[in-house]
Parts: structure tokens; C-alpha cells; sequence
């Protein structure tokens, strides 16, 4: 079984600033991390590994430091990483992301066999879009299951998978086919302590660097910038609210008479609300 | 790669400069609301985003349409009418079997078909596990732009859709525009936009689209379903009170003071993010960016500092009211109500005056 699971590298706080002229962000001495969500897919990944043999692979585009992210990735039993990095893919936005992604994939394909699962995240912490999984998904023509919480089974001599996917009110249980593309819930496993014989591995392991011409993409003008449909055209701070809060008066009140003091603030505040209490609350 | 993208400054033609709109784009019109409807139920964001879509329509002149994929049955039917009632001009309906339950093959092929059909300006989507689902795949589909999770929805003065997402964190906003592509997409979490009045209207125009897929063409079938049982589902996002808790409360078993709190007044509880992180309470009860935005009548937060990603989701409340120490807490920037007081002795005093207060028998007890 081969697996290609996506990582993405970000900023480990959100203490991230935006340049004051060009709008744009600047995350120059932010510690960086893998996504927290893409560890669960990760785990995920290595699991089935372990249960049915095969190889994965790790992908991740960015800039050449993403390579810190593949490495953490190989500790913790990865078996192969790639690192997609080109200019041409600055700016991208979650089309032109998936795009490139999917080209990467194919060329994974191509060079090492073809993928039987494709892992996501559910989402990133700094982008938190959501919608790179669905976008690589579409274009390799895979079949899509995002919010899996749970991979009850897998066959893959016959080619069929079932997994429990998270809905709005309950759970869906959903049968199909590999291959297919799986964003994993967060919660749904905890990611391993890589053994030493990993972390000795991942410290010999050579990158795969592609870039884009590498990665077999041709058309530039689907990457970075030119490729993205969305464009940022403002970045400011909320205003904030004039009005600071009413602080109920403290001086010389017991507990007792402050909740009366401050019940009576609500009230008079939102009336109706002590009407609906009175019938609805306090069962 | 993205963010270190997004970094590098915009290059000469693309951020900010809005260039001519392709020919065949020029005649896509209106707004879109997708009307999500699940297991024979309508998701109230659906109606939330009626009520930004009107906004929209009326300010760029244009005619508001709800978009209806379902089974021929009553619960279709009744999201159409809903869809009205909530101030659609008129809706697209695709009914057939095969859209009884939702997947993403023919849900996606019913959508763009109904794109490429009939090309909406704007298409609004609610940012659920369904919507999320869905849009990502009909805009790759579609190779058009989407604005995830958006917190306001207007139109600039050329006409085209300013959409507003927090950034990184949520400490900053920022507006994204889809300039040379149709339609132009967003998602909206649920609760962030606030819920249109509803009128009974008769159903208007109703243009049906046929699905041109069949049962066998779909691979993924659904086995079941399981419901989430009752005692698990927080209902946060739609409650009328919500009382949370924060750090500030020092201990998991604290949290039972909330808990006792939301009780005696019939409100739902929640938590800030740390204390999930901890394990203290599961992550359904986290309020705030990264957890569910809520608008409750009442919000009582105790213990709870005010950061922006908090202060984000618990804005839309009518009334806030903030229990905590520090009289300098970010919170009491946005709350209308303060008290400077130890949350661990205050909530004990406030459940019981609450109970009190709201005992049918109060009357008799304060008489005797
Ligand atoms: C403040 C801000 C707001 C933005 N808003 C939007 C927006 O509304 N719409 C839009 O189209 N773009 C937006 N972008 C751009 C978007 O963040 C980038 O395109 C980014 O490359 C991918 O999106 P994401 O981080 O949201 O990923 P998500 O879609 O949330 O990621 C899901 C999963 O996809 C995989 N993945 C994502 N990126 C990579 C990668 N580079 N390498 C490998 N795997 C990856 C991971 O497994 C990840 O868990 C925004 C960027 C910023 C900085
Ligand atoms: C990307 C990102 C997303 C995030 N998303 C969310 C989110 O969705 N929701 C969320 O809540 N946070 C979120 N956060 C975290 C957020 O930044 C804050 O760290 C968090 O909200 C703080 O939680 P708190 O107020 O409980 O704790 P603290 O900030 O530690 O505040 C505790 C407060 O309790 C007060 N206090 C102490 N003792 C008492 C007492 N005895 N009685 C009364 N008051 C007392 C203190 O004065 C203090 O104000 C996010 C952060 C990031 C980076």
C-alpha cells in the first residue's frame, strides 16, 4: 500500500506581523511547526502501514526551510519526503495550492507508484481554509472523504474502503472505493514517539526537492499568484468597541447582594429574558 | 506554500488592480444561497445567509435565489418554502433519489451543472462539514476563487464582493476579492451573521434542473447513520444563554460551577480554548474562532480573559456579562457587564440567587 500524506509547515504562534505597505505577511523569525491537524493524518497513515505493509510518502510545498517539517515528519517513521519549492508558487491560494499539489502527486506516482490514499489535515491553523483536501481531491479525480473520524476498514486487494465521516448530526458511515483523498478529525489518535531507528533514519534521509519543472508542471500561470482566483486586498485590526463594560459597585456587598445586584442589571437590560427564564429555567 | 507566497510582495498586476472582467463572465448574475439540507432538516445557517445574500442582492440591484438539492419528499418541499420565507426572489430545485443523503459526487454535480446552467454572480455557502465539503470541490470545479469561513459579506463600489475573514490567529481581518472569476465564492460559519426576520410568503418561482447521474455512476454508498445521542450534542451555537468558563477557574472540578450555573437558569456551557486543550471539558463546548460562534440572548463568561479569538466568536451576544479579577482583563472592553470579583466564590452566590429569583415559590418563601 502506498500513501502520500500532505503536511504543511506554519508558524507556531499567532504572533505573526503584516507588512505595514504591501499588506502581506511576514512570518521571518516565527518558530514554525507541522500543522497540528496533519499529525492526526499522519498517524493515521503510519497505522495503516503497520496494518496492511506499504510505504509513505510526505509532500509538502513551500519555501526550502519547509524541509524542517519533512525531517520531523521522517522521526516520526515517514518513509520517503518530498519537498515541492519553486518562486513560481509564491502567492498561492487554495486552487493554485491544490493545483500544484496534485501535479506533485501524479509525478509521486509516476516515480514511486501510485498512491491507494492521499491524507490531508482537516484544516491549517494559519490559512484554515479547509479547502486544499477537497481541491487535490477534484483534480486527481479522487473520491473525497473529509472529517473521517474513523477508518473502520480497508481491503486492499478489492479495493474498498469503509470509514465513518463526521456530519453536522451525527456520523455517516460511508462505503467506497480506493483510491480516494481522506482529511483526518483531529482526536482520532494521538501521533507516535518516533523510534531512534527513525529519527537515525530521518538524519541520513535525502529530500526529494522538485521543482516545478521537475514536478512536471508546465503551465505556470496555474501557480502561485497568476494561478490564484482570490486576491487579498486589505489586511487591518477590528475596531474596537468605545463602550468598556458597567462594573457592577463592589464596595461593602456580600456575594449575596452582588448576584442579586447584578441579576437585576440583566433584567433590566434584557427584560423579556426574566419572563423566559421563569418558564423555561431553573428545572 | 501560501503564507511565505502571500508573504512575497504582490506581484505587478494581481493584488488590488482590478482588470477587465472576461467576456464570458459578464452575463453571470445574481446571488446564490445554497439552502443546506440534511436528513430532512434545513441548517439555520442556510437562512442566516439568506439574510446577507438580500443584503447583497438589493445593493447590487440584483434578485436573491435559493439553491435546493434533496429527494423528492416533504422535507424538500418545506426547504423550498422556508427558503422564501427568508427572503429568497426564487429557487433552484434539483430533486432526485440519489440526493437523499449527502455525498459528494452528485451534490458537487448537481451544483456546478446548476453554475454552468444558470451563472451566479455570487455563490454563499454555510462553513459546515457539508458546506466545507462541498464548496472546496465545486470551486476547483469550477477553477474559481473561495473565500473561506468570512465574518462579513459586502459589496464594493465597483460591484464586486468584499469579503472579510479573520487572518492568522484572528488578531487581524483581512478582505479578499475574487476579480476575474465567477462566481465569486464564500462560506460563513454558522451564528457569525445574524438571523433574518422570517415572513410567511407564498413560493415564488421554482426553476427545476434535472441530475444527470445515476446510482450506479456514484461509487460511495451510505451504510448508516448514528445519530449523535442527545446528552452529547452541545446545541451552543443556537442556545439563548450560554455560561462559560476559563481558566480563571483554576481547576477541572471547578468547571462544575458553570455547569451548576447553566443548569438553575436552563443555559448551555462552554469553555475557552485552554481548558479543552487541558482535557477539561471536550471540544464541542469551545466558544470562540476556532470553536463555535455563538449569539445567545445572555453570555456569562467567568474566568475568562477576553482574548480576540474568544472575543470573536461570543460578540454577537445581546448582553455579555464578565466575572473576573482583574479589572483590567481584555474582556471588560466588550462585555456591558462587569464584576471584579472571584469567579470560585461568585458563581455559588449566583446560581442560588438565580434559583431564588426564578422559583415559583419565591413569592411564597419571601412571604413567610
Ligand atoms: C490570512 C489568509 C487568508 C487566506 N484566505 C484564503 C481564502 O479565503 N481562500 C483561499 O483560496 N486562500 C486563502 N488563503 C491562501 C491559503 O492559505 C493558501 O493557499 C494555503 O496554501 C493553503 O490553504 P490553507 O492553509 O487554508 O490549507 P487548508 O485547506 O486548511 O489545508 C488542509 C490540508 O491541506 C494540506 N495542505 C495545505 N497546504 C499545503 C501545503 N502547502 N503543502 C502540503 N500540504 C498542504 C494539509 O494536509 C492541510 O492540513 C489565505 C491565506 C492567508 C494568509
Ligand atoms: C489560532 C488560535 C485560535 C484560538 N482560538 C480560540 C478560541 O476559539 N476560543 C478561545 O477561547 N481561545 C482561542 N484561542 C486562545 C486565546 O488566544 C486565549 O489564549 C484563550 O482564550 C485564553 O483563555 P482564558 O481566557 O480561559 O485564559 P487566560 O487568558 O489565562 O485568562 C484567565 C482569566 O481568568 C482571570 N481569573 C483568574 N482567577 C480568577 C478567579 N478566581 N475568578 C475570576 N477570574 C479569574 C484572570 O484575570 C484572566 O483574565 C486561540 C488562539 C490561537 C492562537
Amino acid at each position: 500500500m502506498h500513501i502520500v500524506i500532505c503536511i504543511k509547515q506554519v508558524p507556531d504562534s499567532a504572533q505573526i506581523r503584516v507588512h505595514p505597505v504591501t499588506n502581506t505577511i511576514m512570518r521571518q523569525g516565527v518558530p514554525t511547526i507541522i500543522n497540528p491537524y496533519d499529525l492526526f493524518a499522519l498517524e493515521e497513515a503510519l497505522k495503516l502501514r503497520g496494518a496492511h505493509g506499504g510505504e509513505v510518502t510526505v509532500l509538502t510545498m513551500g519555501p526550502p526551510m519547509a524541509e524542517d517539517a519533512l525531517r520531523k515528519a521522517l522521526t516520526y517513521g515517514a518513509d520517503r519526503a518530498v519537498l515541492l519549492t519553486d518562486r513560481c508558487f509564491a502567492g498561492s491560494d487554495t486552487l493554485a495550492t491544490s493545483f500544484a499539489l496534485s501535479r506533485a502527486i501524479v509525478r509521486i506516482a509516476e516515480t514511486f507508484g501510485a498512491p491507494d490514499i492521499v491524507f490531508a489535515g482537516k484544516q491549517t491553523i494559519d490559512g484554515d481554509t479547509a479547502q486544499v483536501g477537497p481541491g487535490i481531491a477534484k483534480r486527481l479525480g479522487l473520491l473525497q472523504f473529509t472529517y473521517v473520524a474513523k477508518i473502520d476498514s480497508i481491503d486492499v486487494d478489492a479495493r474498498e474502503i469503509t470509514v465513518k465521516r463526521r456530519s453536522e448530526g451525527g456520523t455517516q458511515m460511508l462505503k467506497s472505493r480506493l483510491p480516494c483523498l481522506i482529511t483526518m478529525l483531529e482526536g482520532t489518535n494521538e501521533i507516535r514517539r518516533g523510534s531512534l531507528d527513525d529519527a537515525m533514519r530521518a538524519a541520513r534521509s535525502q529530500i526529494v526537492k522538485w521543482s516545478a519543472a521537475e514536478a512536471g508542471i508546465e503551465d505556470l500561470n496555474k501557480c502561485g499568484l497568476r494561478g490564484s482566483p482570490t486576491v487579498v486586498k486589505r489586511v487591518f485590526a477590528p475596531t474596537t468597541k468605545a463602550e468598556k463594560a458597567t462594573q457592577i459597585d463592589m464596595t461593602d456587598k456580600t456575594q449575596h447582594d452582588l448576584a442579586d445586584e447584578l441579576i437585576a442589571a440583566i433584567f433590566t437590560r434584557q427584560p423579556a429574558l426574566e419572563h423566559e427564564l421563569a418558564f423555561d429555567g431553573g428545572q | 506554500m501560501s503564507n511565505a507566497n502571500r508573504e512575497a510582495p504582490p506581484s505587478a498586476g494581481r493584488a488590488g488592480i482590478k482588470r477587465e472582467l472576461p467576456e464570458h463572465f459578464r452575463d453571470y448574475r445574481h446571488v446564490w444561497v445554497f439552502i443546506e439540507l440534511e436528513r430532512g432538516e434545513v441548517h439555520p445557517v442556510s437562512f442566516e445567509l439568506l439574510g446577507e445574500g438580500r443584503k447583497l442582492a438589493d445593493k447590487l440591484g440584483i434578485q436573491l435565489a435559493g439553491i435546493v438539492l434533496g429527494p423528492p419528499c416533504e422535507a424538500t418541499q418545506h426547504a423550498v418554502a422556508e427558503a422564501f420565507a427568508y427572503g429568497a426572489d426564487l429557487v433552484y430545485l434539483v430533486e432526485a433519489p440519489l440526493l437523499a443523503d449527502y455525498r459528494n459526487e452528485p451534490f458537487t454535480k448537481a451544483m456546478t451543472d446548476l453554475v454552468n446552467t444558470h451563472k451566479p454572480e455570487i455563490l454563499l455557502l454555510g462553513a459546515t462539514t457539508l458546506g466545507r465539503d462541498l464548496a472546496g470541490s465545486v470551486a476547483t470545479t469550477l477553477l474559481t476563487g473561495l473565500t473561506a469561513d468570512c465574518t462579513e459579506l459586502d459589496v464594493d463600489v465597483d460591484g464586486s464582493l468584499a469579503a472579510t475573514r479573520p487572518t492568522f490567529g484572528g488578531s487581524l481581518l483581512c478582505t479578499i476579492y475574487t476579480l476575474n472569476y465567477r462566481p465569486q465564492m464564500a462560506t460563513v460559519r454558522p451564528r457569525v451573521m445574524a438571523m433574518p426576520p422570517r415572513t410567511d410568503k407564498p413560493v415564488g418561482r421554482v426553476i427545476r434542473h434535472k441530475l444527470s447521474m445515476t446510482e450506479e455512476e456514484i461509487i460511495t454508498k451510505v451504510l448508516g447513520f448514528n445519530l449523535d445521542r442527545q446528552s452529547a450534542k452541545a446545541n451552543l451555537a443556537y442556545a439563548d444563554i450560554v455560561v462559560a468558563g476559563g481558566l480563571g477557574l483554576g481547576s477541572a472540578e471547578n468547571l462544575q460551577l458553570v455547569k451548576n450555573l447553566a443548569r438553575a437558569i436552563g443555559a448551555e456551557y462552554g469553555c475557552s480554548r485552554p481548558l479543552v486543550q487541558k482535557g477539561w471539558m471536550p471540544a464541542d463546548r469551545q466558544v470562540g474562532q476556532t470553536g463555535k460562534t455563538i449569539r445567545p440572548k445572555l453570555y456569562i463568561a467567568a474566568g475568562i480573559s477576553g482574548a480576540i479569538q474568544h472575543r470573536v466568536g461570543v460578540e454577537g451576544a445581546d448582553l455579555i456579562v464578565a466575572i473576573n479579577t482583574d479589572p483590567n482583563a481584555p474582556i471588560f472592553e466588550f462585555a456591558h457587564l462587569g464584576i471584579v470579583t472571584d469567579a470560585i466564590r461568585f458563581l455559588p452566590a449566583l446560581t442560588e440567587a438565580f434559583t431564588r429569583r426564578l422559583s415559583p415559590h419565591s413569592h411564597d418563601k419571601l412571604a413567610s
